[in-house]
Order: C-alpha cells, then sequence, then structure tokens
C-alpha cells in the first residue's frame, strides 16, 4: 500500500511536469505560428506588389512607346508578311 | 517529547498579553480576508474586465479586395496594403512646432492641416490616406500621441487610363464607384475577418481566446478583355480624335461568336490612379452609358426587314430620284443615281431608297424588327448605367418618322446596343448575350433575329460599302474581307439638327468569310474638315481591326488583297511614338 501510493506520487509529479512542458511547447509553437503567419502575410504583400510592379512594366502604352523610340520598331508592311496555311488548318 | 518539561519554553507571560497579540493578528487576518472577498468576489467583473482590457485584444483582419485581370491573366486591379494616418481627438497632444513639422512631412499648408486637426469627432478620423513608406516612418518616429498609422489597402490600376472606362475605381472607402468595380462589388469585396487574442507584457501575442474568423479574401474576376486590343483601340481612337479635332469618342471590340466584349474605349479619358481631379465628364462610359441617333448605320436592318418578309431581294431595282416627299418632310441624297439595287443602296448609303423601302413595311412590322434587334432594350452587359436607347411604339410613329427611322432620325442608340445588333449579321442572323467576363464557348445560347439567308445577304451587301464604288473605301484591312456600314448624322441640338454637327460612325466585321470581330467607332463632332463616317471613324476601324485580326491570327480570307494593296492604294500608316 504506501509502495503503491509512492508510486503514484511519482507518477502524479511526472505529470504535472509533463503538463507544464506541453503548455511550455504550445507556447512557443504559438509564436512560431504567429511568426510565420505574419512572414506569409509579408510575402503575399510582396507579391502582390511584384505583381503591381510588373504590370505596369507591362504596360502595352509604355511597351508600345519603348519599342518606337528606344528600339526603333515598326509594324511590317503587310507586303513583308507571308502567311503560311498549316495543312491541317479548318 | 514533553515541551512543557523543558524550563526554558515554560510560557511565563501575563495571559493579557496572550489575548492582546491574539486579537490583533485575528483583526489583521479579518482585514486580509475582507479585503479578498471585496477583490474576489464582490468587485471581480469590474477588475476582470481591466485585466482582460489590457492583455487582450479584439483585432480586425482586413480582407484584401479580388483581384481584376483581362482574359490572359494582365493585371487591371490591385489592392496593396498602405499605411495611412489617423487621429484620435480625445489623445491628441501636438506642440505648434510639432504641427509644423508635420505639415512639412505630409506635404500640406499648415492652415489646412490645423482644420484637418481641429475636427472634434468622437472616435477617430483619418488625417492622410495613404502616406508613403517614408512619410510613415517619419511621423512615428515625431511619438505625437493621439496619431497613429493604420494599415489599408489601396487600390492600384496598372493599366491607368486603357482601360478604365471598362474596370472603373473604388472610393477610398474601397467601395466600387463605377464599371466593373462597381458591378461586382459583392464579389470582387472581401470579408474582414475577426481575432480575439491575449498578449502577454511585451505585446506578444500568446494565445487565441475564441476561434479565429479568418478574412475572406475577395474573388477575382477575369474580365473579357484583351489588353492589347485594348490599348490598340485606346491609341487610335486617341489619334483619330485628335486629328479630327473631335469632342469625343468611342471604339468597341466584340467577339462576335461568344458576345464577349474584347475592348471598349472611349475618349475623353481619365486616370483611375489619381483621385484628386474627380470630373464626372471623361469618366463616363460614353459608349454604353450616352445615346446618339445612328444614322444610316440602321439601313442594313431597313434591308433585313424587307429581304425578311420577301418584299425585295438584293438585286431588286428601286426607282431614287435625288429627293423624295414623305408629308413636308423632303428627304434628300447626297449622291443620287435614278436607279439603284437594294444592295446598291446599302453600298451607297442612300436615303431615298432606305426610306422607299422602310415605307413598304407597316409601322409595326419595322418597329418589331428594330425591337427584335435590341433597340430600345438595355443590351444586358449588366455595366452600370447601361442605356436602353429609345425607340418609341409604333403605334405613335407619324408617316414622317417612319420614313426618317428607315435612315435612323427618331430613335436612339448606345455604340454597344449597335454593335451587338450588327452580330446578328455576322453571326448568321444569331445575337450572342454580351458579356464584359471572359466565356467558355460552350456555355452560350444565343438569340435569333434574322434568318441565316438574309444575315448572309445584308452581309454580302455590307462588304459592297469597303469595295469601289462605296462608302467605306477607307475601312479596308489588308488580307480580309471587311463588311460594314458608315454613318454620319446630325447632332441634335437643343430640338434642332444642326448643320455643322456631326457623328461619324462605322460599324463593321471581319473576316466577312466567317465574321469573328465586329468593331463599332463612333467619333463626336469632327471638326477638322472631314466629317463622313467613312472618312472619320473609317480608318480607325481598319487600324483597329487589322491589328487585332492579327493578334487573334486570324487566317486572311482575301489573301490576294494584300499585295495589291499595297501597289495601288496607300496603306494606312502605322502611326510612329501612338497617341496618348
Amino acid at each position: 500500500m504506501r509502495r503503491l501510493n509512492a508510486i503514484l506520487a511519482l507518477v502524479v509529479v511526472v505529470c504535472a511536469l509533463a503538463v507544464i512542458q506541453a503548455q511550455h511547447r504550445s507556447r512557443t509553437y504559438f509564436v512560431e505560428l504567429e511568426r510565420l503567419n505574419k512572414e506569409a502575410h509579408a510575402l503575399d504583400e510582396q507579391w502582390g506588389q511584384l505583381k503591381l510592379e510588373q504590370g505596369t512594366w507591362a504596360n502595352p502604352a509604355r511597351v508600345d512607346t519603348l519599342a518606337r523610340t528606344r528600339l526603333g520598331l515598326v509594324a511590317p508592311p503587310p507586303d513583308r508578311v507571308r502567311i503560311e496555311a498549316l495543312p491541317d488548318a479548318p | 517529547m514533553n515541551y512543557h518539561s523543558r524550563k526554558l519554553l515554560k510560557l511565563n507571560l501575563a495571559p493579557w498579553r496572550m489575548a492582546a497579540l491574539g486579537s490583533l493578528l485575528l483583526a489583521g487576518f479579518t482585514v486580509v480576508a475582507g479585503r479578498a472577498l471585496y477583490l474576489q468576489g464582490l468587485n471581480t467583473d469590474y477588475l476582470q474586465g481591466k485585466g482582460d482590457a489590457v492583455a487582450n485584444r479584439n483585432l480586425t483582419l482586413p480582407a484584401q479586395r479580388g483581384q481584376v485581370a483581362d482574359r490572359h491573366g494582365q493585371l487591371l486591379a490591385i489592392s496593396t496594403p498602405v499605411e495611412s494616418l489617423w487621429a484620435r481627438p480625445t489623445e491628441l497632444r501636438i506642440s505648434s512646432a510639432q504641427r509644423a513639422h508635420l505639415a512639412r512631412v505630409l506635404d500640406v499648408s499648415p492652415l489646412e492641416l490645423e482644420k484637418k486637426l481641429a475636427r472634434r469627432t468622437r472616435g477617430e478620423f483619418s488625417v492622410q490616406r495613404p502616406v508613403t513608406p517614408e512619410q510613415a516612418a517619419k511621423v512615428t518616429a515625431m511619438g505625437v500621441p493621439g496619431l497613429h498609422l493604420r494599415r489599408e489597402f489601396r487600390r492600384y490600376y496598372p493599366a491607368g487610363e486603357v482601360a478604365a472606362h471598362v474596370v472603373g475605381f473604388t472610393n477610398v472607402d474601397d467601395l466600387g464607384q463605377e464599371g466593373v468595380e462597381r458591378a461586382y462589388q459583392d464579389w470582387l469585396a472581401g470579408r474582414d475577418g475577426r481575432r480575439q487574442v491575449q498578449r502577454d507584457r511585451r505585446g506578444n501575442t500568446i494565445r487565441d481566446l475564441v476561434p479565429i474568423k479568418t478574412a475572406q479574401v475577395g474573388g477575382n474576376l477575369a474580365l473579357s478583355l484583351d489588353l492589347n486590343i485594348q490599348y490598340l483601340a485606346h491609341r487610335e481612337l486617341a489619334a483619330a480624335i485628335a486629328t479630327h479635332k473631335a469632342k469625343g469618342g468611342s471604339v468597341v471590340v466584340l467577339d462576335a461568336k461568344t458576345g464577349e466584349i474584347l475592348a471598349l474605349a472611349n475618349q475623353p479619358i481619365f486616370n483611375p490612379n489619381n483621385r484628386r481631379d474627380y470630373q464626372p465628364g471623361p469618366m463616363r462610359n460614353r459608349a454604353v452609358i450616352d445615346t446618339f441617333e445612328p444614322g444610316s448605320t440602321i439601313k442594313p436592318f431597313v434591308a433585313a426587314a424587307v429581304l425578311e418578309r420577301g418584299l425585295f431581294h438584293p438585286e431588286s431595282v428601286i426607282e431614287t430620284p435625288e429627293t423624295f416627299r414623305v408629308g413636308t418632310k423632303l428627304v434628300r441624297d447626297v449622291h443620287p443615281h435614278p436607279l439603284m439595287t437594294v444592295s446598291e443602296i446599302i453600298q451607297k448609303s442612300s436615303n431615298v431608297g432606305a426610306v422607299k423601302m422602310a415605307m413598304s413595311l407597316t409601322p409595326q412590322q419595322f418597329w418589331e424588327v428594330l425591337h427584335r434587334s435590341g433597340f430600345g432594350e438595355k443590351p444586358g452587359s449588366g455595366f452600370p448605367g447601361e442605356t436602353a436607347g429609345r425607340l418609341r411604339d409604333a403605334g405613335t410613329w407619324k408617316p414622317v418618322e417612319h420614313a426618317t427611322m428607315a435612315y435612323g432620325y427618331g430613335l436612339s442608340v448606345s455604340l454597344l446596343q449597335l454593335s451587338r445588333a450588327y452580330m446578328a449579321f455576322a453571326n448568321d442572323g444569331e445575337v450572342m448575350p454580351l458579356s464584359f467576363l471572359r466565356r467558355e464557348s460552350q456555355e452560350i445560347v444565343g438569340e435569333r433575329v434574322f434568318s441565316p439567308r438574309v444575315a448572309r445577304e445584308v452581309r454580302a451587301m455590307m462588304e459592297t460599302v469597303t469595295q469601289e464604288g462605296g462608302t467605306g473605301l477607307r475601312t479596308r484591312v489588308p488580307g480580309y474581307r471587311v463588311a460594314g456600314k458608315t454613318g454620319t448624322a446630325h447632332k441634335l441640338v437643343d430640338g434642332r439638327y444642326a448643320p455643322d454637327r456631326y457623328l461619324s460612325s462605322f460599324i463593321g466585321m471581319a473576316p466577312a468569310s466567317n465574321p469573328r470581330l465586329i468593331i463599332g467607332v463612333v467619333i463626336d463632332e469632327p471638326s477638322g474638315g472631314v466629317y463622313y463616317g467613312g472618312s472619320v471613324a473609317g480608318p480607325v476601324f481598319a487600324q483597329v481591326m487589322a491589328a487585332s485580326l492579327r493578334q487573334l491570327a486570324l487566317p486572311p480570307d482575301a489573301p490576294e488583297t494584300a499585295t495589291r494593296m499595297t501597289q495601288n492604294t496607300k496603306l494606312p500608316v502605322t502611326r510612329a511614338g501612338g497617341g496618348a
């Protein structure tokens, strides 16, 4: 009987320590989760901004102007265009 | 062990001291217990509330508004987070030196800032939204109590003015005000989430008190627009407005097979990224909201109506004197020919011929054809403020009106509505429902307006418009067959037709053998000396059509014209630099 009591007391102590440990881990993980969530959010925002930036660079008006002025491109006149029909074109 | 036996511990005290000490201790404990009871039992709610107020936080998780993209995923509208400056009047303590500094940082006049900060509202008000990241850092460094930054989303439109009329814009509170932003407000808007958390002394979040209600991000939209075609339409229209010194204009590009709106451009324009200069005029999507009298572009419907009833066939010859009297009205032709076939009436845009054909129908029959073609009814694109135009009931028509209706006066339409109606000729008699959203081809059910035979016959007539002897020579596209109709209408000014103010239009389709695209162009009050629809609106049509056909890689249906046209006629020159 005495031995059983001693064992049970030991078990209780171990359980108590385990609870503390679990609680601590939960807190740490929660902090980690929060941090990662924040990071994901920041990355999301960055992605949106990059997309916006890409959209601004790829704006047809800008591409058009650059192609004509900086690169000196012109639309080919129709007599310089040859159209090849695909063999099984509808 | 017997303590009493120990000498040292033997109490040798007066009993009153024991009693005094005992009662003192008891009194002390009673006070402590009373206090504990007061704090824990009686006053607990108040104190618990105080504690929670320090440690617990209610957080709003702002939801991001959905993105709008064109049919190929090119971005047209996106929300990104920005900082904005808010003030809480009850806590605001700001010295005059700080005030001056703040005015400099925010780049506003001190007086204006003064007025803003003097506001006495409950809660909070925004001082400036948004502020730049640099401004935000400077304001934080100042550390003025009562001023704080808040994260908000701001809408950006990468395509700017090019797609502004279709996409529309939102106000500072992220509510759609115009265009697609308004039409699909419910879908685009996200739903804010909510979180209740507990924080420690340093402000770290320790745990969630209630399950998180996550923010629902707004839905994304894929529009039917093709940004490349949209840009071309915008550029060519702007160039034409500049050359012809016109007041305004619109271009609509429709996919004839699906009813999708591939491009819709208007002039004048506005920049949706700059909310400072609000002007209602340029923000109007004229192609959808404004109406005009269609003029000669209505004639193909007259031809279709008489062909359908079997009253004429395309080669029937009609006497067309220079003038023709209906009641008190004298109908006149600009380029008279004594005899014309139905086909030639369309080709040369004869008013007399059109009136004679229309008079062979009863008003009811004529009305029915116009009504079936969608005039007097909303075109159903779902665009906010869409107009139905005006088509009066046949019972109220006077003979004169019946006659003028045949060449497009006495009824009004929007460009979108008119272009939609032309789908019947492009699509062998069927009109597809319009859409500003990208759609899959299998889900569309068309509406039959004309029989396939009549639609093809009228299309063949409209093809002669762009051929030798027609009014639309400048609408030709090298390599493709083009069908269309020119229109030049006098503008109604104060209830009278102004002799010198015109609306020039052209609605056409290509490749005419199996039309895929319909393009409608209308130019408002060209004042550069030229005003015929074929010469003002026609070249815009040709440019946009040529570029769009190339964009969609449609095989030419008249490859031989490409070389012939380069030799004989001046090619439509591609403008260098583009228009802005």
